[in-house]
């Protein structure tokens, strides 16, 4: 009886060891191991050790679990495949590139940490990576110590350039600052300001705000909820006694699901009340559910029915590679080209040297599927054409007005005298 | 005169969308005692068993059948999570009675390792689940004045479930020897009851009263792998204020706080709102530790 006791503790305490192990080395070489796996699987069989000698590798940083995974892990995806197209066709500078995968698990100093392990013990090129400007905050004085390089692909509040990421997302006067003048033109004065309660749609209203003072627009309510709120029936019942003429929407995540849902139920439709989303996206759509948002309107540089024939493609390949029931959508385009970018810029600038690749990225064009794009030299962001949508039955989004040209991003709104002081506080 | 009516009807739903959330946590924290940090996974289980459940029913969308889905999705939700809370508690949380600490970590982890799970199966993004035709629409009383249907179901299914409960555990056979392992597990045992079956079976009627939870929450909002950590302080909250170990309690606990919610969040907004329900809970509970309704037994006086 006593042995079997002990066999039993033994057995059970190798079994917590070997457990332990393979955690810690999922965790340690989570990167390495997982992207070797997904590259075998395609093509190219990684050559074990020996293969990192011709390859260069860069790092992806994006949120693989947490809340933040519904949005991040779809442009993982994005980038992976621009990887593999890459690579097909040759690689750069006759090199493969070989990606080491990071999980940023939705919490920004685990972001910070992985920013600095791909930094100093991969030594990576360059990372494509966050999602929240929460993130991006908290990696960029790590990229900034490390003399690192950072690709993010998702719209932000701007009132922000630094020297070591490219932002290939929109800035506000790409996206937020037209939105307000469409509407202030075309459906009324009138504005009902609801975010959730983090840096972006505090900035942004902020800026709303200044814009609607200038151009003579008004401002009913202001209101914020925190991140993962789910009942907006007291929001909802606010906007009915305020009677804005348009609601201005820059919730995150989830609550973009619970708002729609429920301004649905309480009987507002799309033809009572203007809303426009800034954070609401083709992927976002499906989990909203078409019916229940149809008819509202978005702001982005892409939609997934931009007709372009680099899109047609673009949208072919994802599709094929990830699932018919897939959408594309503005981030996922975003860290597309993004990738795409800075392969050109090494090839360019013959060598991966960051300084070397920042000089040549100045002013490089690209053909992206959202349309020719350019990296602005002085601030490293991208022009990008503006487009307001709105969404159909199928849960895609239609076209209903564009800047046609890319417009030159400017984060800190200089061109705007009406912005003045909005930057330096 | 309206807004203030409809905000008194949504002080009643959230209050009731939270008593349904609470009560599985009333059996599991309050009869049994056991912090079960998985139970809001326990929820999301139940939203994700609707949506397997819509899934199967999806080849007759658009017939009049297919809007009865989520009448069967119900139970469906109930036996799913009462199954997983069952496997649950014979594997984990039948080693840790009377282990509180060891039983949060568990539970803790168990909850990291179901979402997870969620999201490896169903993946990542979000799932909708569409609501039935039936449900849409809303009960327009005078102009500005709608009663979404929706809402007024889940009324309906909150009073349901607590009297389902309250006749379960006060009417029935299987009730009295609940209340007995609970109250006094030795003296039950000594009469010939099988603690551990009814240990198990309680937690499953626990957890099945959390995957109902779930199921009415796919009407409202958004079906995700981390659908169930939104809930878990709230929970909690209803659970604590109301008494543990309390069924009456759980209804007083939740409706005092749904309603505190969304006045405050009328009269101030969202966070602030929260913030001053909490401070008022705190405050009450310095007041009176035990919350509104207390259980008075020889097990709970150790």
């Amino acid at each position: 009886m006593k042995n079997n006791i002990i066999r039993k503790w033994k057995k059970a305490f190798v079994g917590t060891i070997s457990a332990a192990v393979a955690v810690s080395m999922l965790l340690t070489g989570c990167g390495g191991g997982a992207a070797g796996g997904e590259q075998q699987s395609s093509s190219t069989p990684a050559q074990g050790g020996a293969a990192s000698a011709d390859t260069i590798k860069v790092g992806i940083l994006h949120s693989l679990s947490g809340t933040m995974a519904i949005s991040e892990v779809s442009v993982k995806d994005a980038e992976m495949m621009a990887i593999e197209e890459i690579n097909a066709a040759g690689g750069v500078l006759g090199k493969k590139i070989e990606p080491v995968i990071e999980d940023g698990a939705s919490d920004w100093p685990t972001f910070a940490e992985k920013a600095k392990k791909l930094l100093q013990n991969d030594k990576v090129a360059t990372v494509f990576g966050c999602w929240t400007s929460a993130s991006r905050k908290a990696v960029l004085p790590v990229f900034e110590e490390n003399n690192g390089l950072l690709w993010y692909p998702v719209q932000y509040e701007g009132m922000e350039s630094s020297p070591n990421i490219f932002y290939s997302g929109a800035a506000p006067n790409q996206q937020i600052v037209p939105a307000v003048e469409w509407l202030l033109q075309n459906k009324g004065k009138k504005f009902f300001l609801l975010g959730s309660d983090y840096v972006f749609p505090r900035t942004a209203n902020k800026i709303i705000k200044a814009q609607l003072e200038a151009m003579g627009g008004e401002l009913v309510a202001e209101e914020y909820t925190p991140l993962g709120h789910t009942d907006y029936s007291t929001i909802v019942n606010k906007i009915k006694s305020a009677k804005p003429d348009v609601v201005f929407n820059t919730l995150n995540g989830d609550s973009n699901v619970a708002f729609f849902k429920q301004l649905k139920d309480a009987g507002i439709t799309a033809g009572d009340l203007t809303t426009l989303s800034v954070s609401v996206a083709e992927e976002e759509i499906r989990g909203i559910g078409a019916d229940n948002i149809q008819g509202h309107l978005v702001s982005w540089n892409y939609y997934q029915t931009t007709d372009t024939p680099e899109n047609k493609e673009f949208v072919e390949k994802y599709k094929a590679k990830y699932g018919a029931d897939r959408v594309t959508d503005d981030p996922i385009e975003a860290a597309y080209i993004q990738v795409y970018l800075w392969a050109e810029a090494v090839k360019k600038a013959g060598s991966t040297d960051i300084e070397k690749v920042k000089e040549a990225a100045k002013g490089l064009e690209f053909k992206a599927p959202e349309g020719l794009v350019k990296i602005e030299g002085e601030n490293q962001h991208l022009w990008k054409p503006v487009r307001i949508g709105e969404v159909q039955s199928d849960g895609l989004i239609k076209e209903i007005w564009s800047t046609g040209e890319a417009v030159r991003p400017d984060p800190y709104l200089k061109t705007y005298d009406w912005a003045k002081g909005l930057s330096n506080e | 005169m309206e807004t203030y009516l409809l905000q008194i009807f949504n002080g009643i739903s959230v209050s009731s969308i939270l008593m349904l959330a609470a009560l599985g946590l009333a059996v599991t924290f309050g009869l049994m005692k056991i912090i079960n940090m998985a139970h809001g996974e326990l929820i999301m289980t139940g939203a994700y068993a609707t949506y397997i459940i819509q899934g199967v029913f999806k080849p007759l969308d658009g017939s009049a059948v297919f809007g009865l889905y989520f009448i069967l999705a119900i139970p469906g939700a109930f036996l799913i999570t009462a199954a997983v809370g069952y496997l649950l508690e014979i594997s984990v949380i039948k080693r840790l009675y009377g282990r509180p600490l060891d039983s949060l970590l568990a539970t803790w982890g168990v909850s990291l390792v179901l979402q997870q799970l969620a999201r490896s199966i169903f993946g990542a993004p979000n799932v909708d689940v569409k609501s039935p035709a039936w449900l849409n629409g809303g009960l327009v009383l005078t102009e500005g004045l709608q009663l979404p249907y929706k809402r007024l179901f889940i009324i309906f299914l909150a009073a349901l479930c607590i009297l389902g409960v309250y006749w379960f555990l006060y009417r029935t056979a299987w009730g009295r020897r609940i209340r007995a392992v609970m109250q006094n597990r030795s003296m039950a045992q000594s009469l010939g009851i099988n603690t551990r079956m009814i240990d198990s079976i309680t937690f499953a009627l626990g957890s099945g009263l959390a995957g109902v939870a779930g199921c009415a929450l796919t009407l409202l909002g958004s079906i995700g792998p981390t659908l169930g950590t939104g809930y878990i302080v709230d929970t909690f909250m209803v659970v604590v204020l109301g008494g543990a170990g309390s069924i009456i309690g759980t209804v007083a606990g939740a409706g005092s706080i749904g309603i505190g919610n969304t006045a405050f969040e009328f009269l101030t907004n969202a966070s602030l709102g929260k913030v001053i329900v909490f401070l008022v809970v705190i405050m009450f509970l310095q007041w009176k530790p035990q919350g509104f309704f207390t259980i008075s037994s020889r097990a709970l006086d150790e």
